[in-house]
């Protein structure tokens, strides 16, 4: 088993030299999502390169896609596309590497980019794996200030209507949006109690914790005859303290001596967690 | 008069398919009688999936259930489907590339004493607006059913547009020419092309009929296959007549005269008129009633194109 809470880390500099070298990205939220796409991805998803097809594969949907960052860097990582290609050629003229998910790419099962899809395609995909009695879990990751789409409290009715168990929604709960603290803009709690009125088992944890991650995605495992849901509580800008906690770093592209900076402190976080 | 309603149609054909293919699945958002697809779920519970009255999740979760290999058919008011679920119609079936099938029923002013909010005078713009997105109008029960076994074949995503009500038949059971994206040419003469789209395939021929008893000939397309249109049929029909005349149960904008006025602006120097619905709600009434108000019958259509004919 890797050391994933160093490779969380190491992901977050591929994300960081991506979006440097395509002139943008939405950095706040890549860095808060990075343990959950990791956990997923290096220990929870039966999912490989080699056989991206697979009817058994489980499936996975970021809904909030303007995260892609994150994703090409995890992507990568698990073999799916090359870290060199993907950093040149992210946002260039003609580029396949665009800045929300294209499933013309291996790896990626769907489109999105417009907030509020990835639910109710999941709750399709949960359903046809129920259909077929397949052995498939589908994971599913939101943001929060996403949340104010009433597509997904739609797909959030259906998902427990029919007992979706094989079905896992993960809110990146990141607390900020574009313009501020999600509260403010459009107040979503108590969330906890709005995910269990729709009927959803649901599981509070850090976020940027993998372990409790990984400990809420094997508790989801054994909630029989409802959807889990698992309210990941993550800071956005998590890795550097000049863009931790700021909304202000939703997109914001890190001037050079910024980008230093960030490098350093994500440097720092490795050599600590290096011998984890 | 036919009793037959082409919703009905389409639910023999899904329920004929259901029997051997059980990958098939229809979804409703409440709507599965004024789909005519309550047998359906009767008789195919595993393979019926209700959304309630959510439309954009009835159109992801189609979208989720064909990216795993299902074949979903979604079936909704036409109004609510293309435009309620627009961006599920856009990002999750065309642009994800899924095997969708929309099913838009009581499509253009069905449901006519009803309003505005329940017409869908602009779906043929919104749906072929969307790269990836094909749109078809058939004009009756028998083009229903070719053009559905047709669409059973293919994977890839399609908005299907039918009426509420029961149409006057345009074919025989016996002779129903069909090539799928092909236009069917019902008429063939060289003084006016009419070319036409789901419920006023009718009224075309009826008024090519009216029209060849007074001595002038006209052409009849029935453009089912709205995207992708047919061209070719229209650049020939329209090289071949005096003026050309298009007619929809839409918007005068963005539907079936605005692609062949484009086709023919592009292609050949023909006076081309567009009659359709008005841009602004339309009067209450039944279908026909209304139909008649703004022309869209056998002798409004006859008579536009004599005054052109004669301008």
């Amino acid at each position: 088993m890797k050391n994933l809470k160093y490779l969380s880390y190491k992901l977050r500099e591929d994300c960081v030299n991506i979006i440097m070298a395509g002139g943008g990205g939405h950095i706040g939220g890549d860095m808060s999502v990075i343990e959950i796409l990791t956990d997923l991805y290096f220990r929870q998803m039966n999912i490989s390169p080699e056989n991206p097809e697979d009817p058994d594969r489980d499936l996975f949907i970021l809904s909030k896609g303007h995260s892609m960052e994150a994703y090409y860097a995890v992507l990568c990582e698990k073999g799916f596309l090359n870290l060199e290609e993907v950093t040149r050629e992210f946002s260039k003229f003609g580029s396949k590497y665009i800045g929300h998910p294209n499933n013309k790419l291996p790896g990626i099962e769907m489109n999105s980019g417009s907030l509020g899809h990835g639910l109710p395609v999941s709750v399709g995909m949960a359903l046809a794996v129920k259909m077929n009695k397949g052995p498939n879990r589908v994971y599913v990751v939101t943001g929060d200030g996403e949340l104010a789409e009433g597509s997904n409290w739609e797909g959030a009715m259906s998902a427990a209507m029919y007992g979706l168990d094989n079905l896992v929604w993960i809110i990146d709960r990141n607390r900020l949006q574009i313009s501020g603290n999600t509260e403010d803009v459009m107040a979503l709690e108590d969330l906890k109690r709005k995910a269990e009125a729709f009927g959803w088992n649901v599981i509070s944890v850090d976020g940027n914790d993998i372990d409790e991650v990984d400990a809420a995605l094997e508790k989801a495992k054994v909630c029989k005859g409802k959807p889990t849901c698992v309210i990941a509580n993550t800071i956005k800008g998590k890795g550097s303290p000049i863009m931790e906690n700021k909304a202000g770093w939703h997109h914001h592209l890190p001037t050079q001596e910024e980008y230093e900076q960030i490098m350093q402190d994500l440097e720092h976080q490795k050599e600590a967690l290096k011998d984890e | 008069m036919n009793k037959i309603a082409n919703r009905k149609v389409i639910c023999d054909v899904l329920m004929e398919e259901a029997k051997t293919d059980k990958d098939l699945v229809v979804l409703c958002s409440d709507s599965r009688g004024s789909a005519s697809l309550t047998p359906f779920f009767e008789a195919y519970p595993d393979q019926a999936v209700e959304a309630g009255i959510a439309e954009q999740d009835l159109v992801g979760m189609a979208a989720g259930l064909a990216k795993m290999g299902k074949k979903p058919y979604a079936a909704s008011p036409a109004s609510f489907l293309t435009t309620r679920s627009y961006e599920q119609c856009k990002v999750d079936c065309a642009y994800s590339d899924t095997n969708v099938k929309l099913i838009g029923i009581s499509g253009g002013i069905s449901y006519g004493a009803l309003g505005m909010s329940h017409h869908s005078a602009q779906d043929i713009a919104a749906m072929s607006a969307i790269p990836n997105m094909r749109v078809y109008l058939p004009s009756d029960r028998h083009q229903t059913r070719k053009l559905m076994q047709a669409l059973l074949k293919d994977e890839k995503c399609a908005y299907i547009r039918v009426g509420r009500n029961p149409v006057e038949d345009v074919y025989t059971e016996d002779n129903c020419p069909f090539a799928m994206d092909h236009a069917t040419e019902i008429r063939k003469g060289d003084d006016v092309a009419i070319i036409a789209c789901g419920e006023m395939v009718r009224p075309a021929v009826d008024a090519a009929d009216l029209l060849e008893a007074e001595g002038i000939h006209a052409t009849v397309l029935d453009m089912y296959c709205v995207k992708p249109l047919d061209k070719k049929a229209i650049i020939e029909a329209a090289q071949r007549a005096k003026v050309v005349i298009s007619v929809e149960e839409h918007s005068p904008f963005g539907g079936l005269g605005s692609m062949v006025a484009q086709v023919v602006g592009e292609n050949c120097s023909r006076k081309t008129v567009t009659m359709a619905l008005p841009d602004a709600p339309v009067i209450t009434g039944t279908s026909a009633q209304v139909f008649a108000h703004y022309g869209l019958t056998g002798e409004g259509i006859a008579k536009k194109a004599k005054e052109l004919l004669e301008a």
